[in-house]
């Protein structure tokens, strides 16, 4: 464990050294990460708005408050392996990792946690700003905010795990890109991403709460904002950590099978 | 067991690829039905080196070399054969093993591009849980043997090609692997860079008693670090042994270079005149004639100077993939 904790401070190190070599880049990055939920809080407000203040049990200001809580969960849980790992496979890069006495998903997961508390200040800052501006209404209980420590680590977990183990299908196949877009649009929509899921007809929650993307962003979100009681809560949980269950099985049996493919077909 | 260091016996590699004609019929003919070859890069190969041992492991390309040593480091699954690397299996690529190897390839990078070189050595300090005192050594040590000062702090993408291979190569060393496999690890470099990267090596070699099994195309890489040598074609092994012997099996001819004090002799009778420079012949005679003709030479010519040579060894290693390919 010592020795992975060294790895974790070392790969933040090198990860903040080079994330400030690429400033704009970094910038255009945090744009796209506001734009998108931002895109959808003036959609849904304007919406609300002209429907007299409400769209089913969202209020304007409730719809400002999702989206700029969204914002933030989605900052903690996003990864960008799927990109990642199939420029890796294809450049044959991943050779050089695969020769490293330890698992390359350490390095991945100690990259991820680093680029997010370094970009975090201004995604604070950011959310403050849009709160100023759009005057969301957030009065959460105070369980539910300690509650949404776990909740948010477990998400990340989840969320890391399962797109970790879907970017390894560039171990298959060299068209990665049309499996991520199939994988966006499913998250985009039964996430909670698009818009709250409570404002999905019954069968699309029932959907949502079978799969794991309302686990990873649009369940946080919820607990966040005070709608959910604490058996609620306690449920959402039990998804979460069955879904890590499986996530980490799938890991597991993929990435065994994935090293032989590649391994196979010429490292 | 083996007390060898690498050992393999009956090696093979077979890769399944999938091939079609250009055009848009065969395109869509694909979607259906794949045709596929296999493609055998090695052959069947046998050898061991012993620990300490450095071999230049020769071929040309696509020759398997590259696939051998991918498959003793553990990246590639042979089709069959047994492969063993200190005693271990390298495609169970145990976390025992990859401590003690590294593969170094000319034109794979782990160093990160944007910052300086140190921070990435720092990195894999950490992957390989190299003790920091030992890390501040061995790093001492190479500064020193590849002259990495200037460079150390600069981002690696402002460095050259040449001063960035000494960088990759000291970040594949530094956890001081007891195995060494390195792929064209002169590639591309100028003349000095490759004599330092050489003398490295073999400095390397003795300090820490590391076995090194490197590929080249350049021929003096091979003839100033390798006693042996391992030469394959179309993954089959051609010759193992040492390099001097390689020359004496393959070359059928010896060269001689005579001075004469009147230039305008006709040498045509005593042997092939390769060319004529300054005084200088150069003479190609077959080897079992040599002694006898640099006999007659001597008693028949007013010789200045005479000299009797074997040919470059790149003229040997062409000769040898001349007649396996013929």
């Amino acid at each position: 464990m010592r020795g992975l904790a060294a790895l974790y401070v070392q790969q933040f190190k090198t990860t903040f050294a080079s994330m400030v070599q690429y400033r704009a880049s970094l910038v255009i990055w945090m744009i796209s990460h506001v734009l998108e939920p931002l895109v959808y809080l003036i959609v849904w407000s304007t919406v609300s708005y002209t429907g007299g203040g409400s769209v089913g049990d969202y209020t304007t200001r409730e719809f400002a408050a999702y989206f700029i809580v969204l914002m933030l969960v989605n900052h903690v849980s996003y990864t960008w392996i799927m990109y990642e790992f199939e420029y890796r496979v294809r450049e044959g890069t991943f050779s050089v990792t695969l020769l490293k006495p330890v698992h390359p998903i350490h390095s991945d997961i100690a990259d991820n946690i680093s680029s997010k508390l370094i970009t975090l200040p201004l995604m604070v800052l950011i959310a403050l700003g849009l709160a100023a501006a759009f005057h969301p209404l957030l009065a959460p209980p105070m369980w539910a905010v300690v509650a949404a420590i776990p909740v948010l680590i477990l998400a990340f977990m989840v969320r890391f795990l399962l797109e970790w183990t879907l970017a390894q299908s560039a171990f298959w196949t060299t068209r990665v890109t049309a499996i991520n877009q199939i994988y966006f649009v499913l998250v985009l929509f039964l996430s909670g991403q698009i818009a709250p899921l409570t404002l999905f007809p019954a069968p699309v929650q029932l959907v949502a709460a079978i799969l794991p993307f309302r686990w990873m962003i649009g369940f946080p979100v919820e607990l966040l904002l005070g709608r959910l009681s604490p058996v609620q809560a306690l449920t959402g949980i039990g998804a979460q950590v069955v879904w890590l269950a499986i996530g980490f099985a799938l890991f597991r049996i993929v990435w065994r099978a994935g090293v032989r493919v590649y391994s196979a077909v010429g490292a | 067991m083996t007390s060898a260091a690498i050992h393999i016996r009956d090696l093979q590699k077979t890769y399944v690829v999938s091939e079609r004609e250009s055009g848009m019929k065969a395109a869509l003919q694909s979607l259906f039905h794949r045709r596929t070859t296999e493609v055998r890069a090695v052959d069947g190969i046998s050898f061991d080196v012993a620990p300490g041992e450095i071999v230049g492991f020769l071929g040309p390309n696509g020759a398997g070399k590259t696939t051998t040593l991918k498959m003793l480091s553990g990246l590639l699954y042979p089709t069959a054969g047994e492969a063993s690397v200190l005693g271990f299996v390298p495609s169970k690529r145990e976390k025992s093993f990859l401590r003690q190897i590294t593969l170094v390839m000319g034109q794979r990078n782990e160093l990160y591009w944007d910052i300086p070189a140190t921070d990435s050595f720092e990195l894999n300090r950490a992957i390989y849980r190299i003790p920091i005192s030992d890390y501040r050594q061995i790093l001492g040590e190479l500064t020193e043997l590849l002259e990495l000062e200037p460079l150390l702090h600069k981002p690696v993408r402002n460095l050259s090609l040449g001063e960035r291979m000494k960088c990759e190569i000291a970040a594949a060393l530094l956890h001081t692997p007891q195995v060494v496999f390195l792929d064209e690890p002169t590639i591309g470099l100028d003349v000095t860079m490759q004599r330092r990267i050489r003398t490295f090596i073999a400095e390397y070699n003795r300090r820490y008693g590391a076995t090194v099994l490197l590929t080249s195309h350049y021929m003096a890489d091979v003839e100033a670090l390798c006693r042996r040598v391992i030469v394959i074609h179309h993954g089959k092994l051609l010759f193992d042994g040492e390099l001097a012997s390689l020359v004496q099996k393959f070359t059928a001819h010896k060269t001689i270079v005579v001075q004469l004090e009147n230039p305008n002799a006709d040498l045509s009778a005593y042997g092939e005149v390769v060319s004529y420079e300054e005084g200088h012949y150069t003479l190609r005679v077959p080897k079992a004639d040599t002694a006898r003709i640099t006999g007659r030479l001597l008693a028949d010519l007013p010789v200045v100077d005479l000299l009797v040579e074997d040919p470059p060894i790149e003229e040997v290693i062409e000769q040898v993939f001349a007649q396996e390919g013929s």
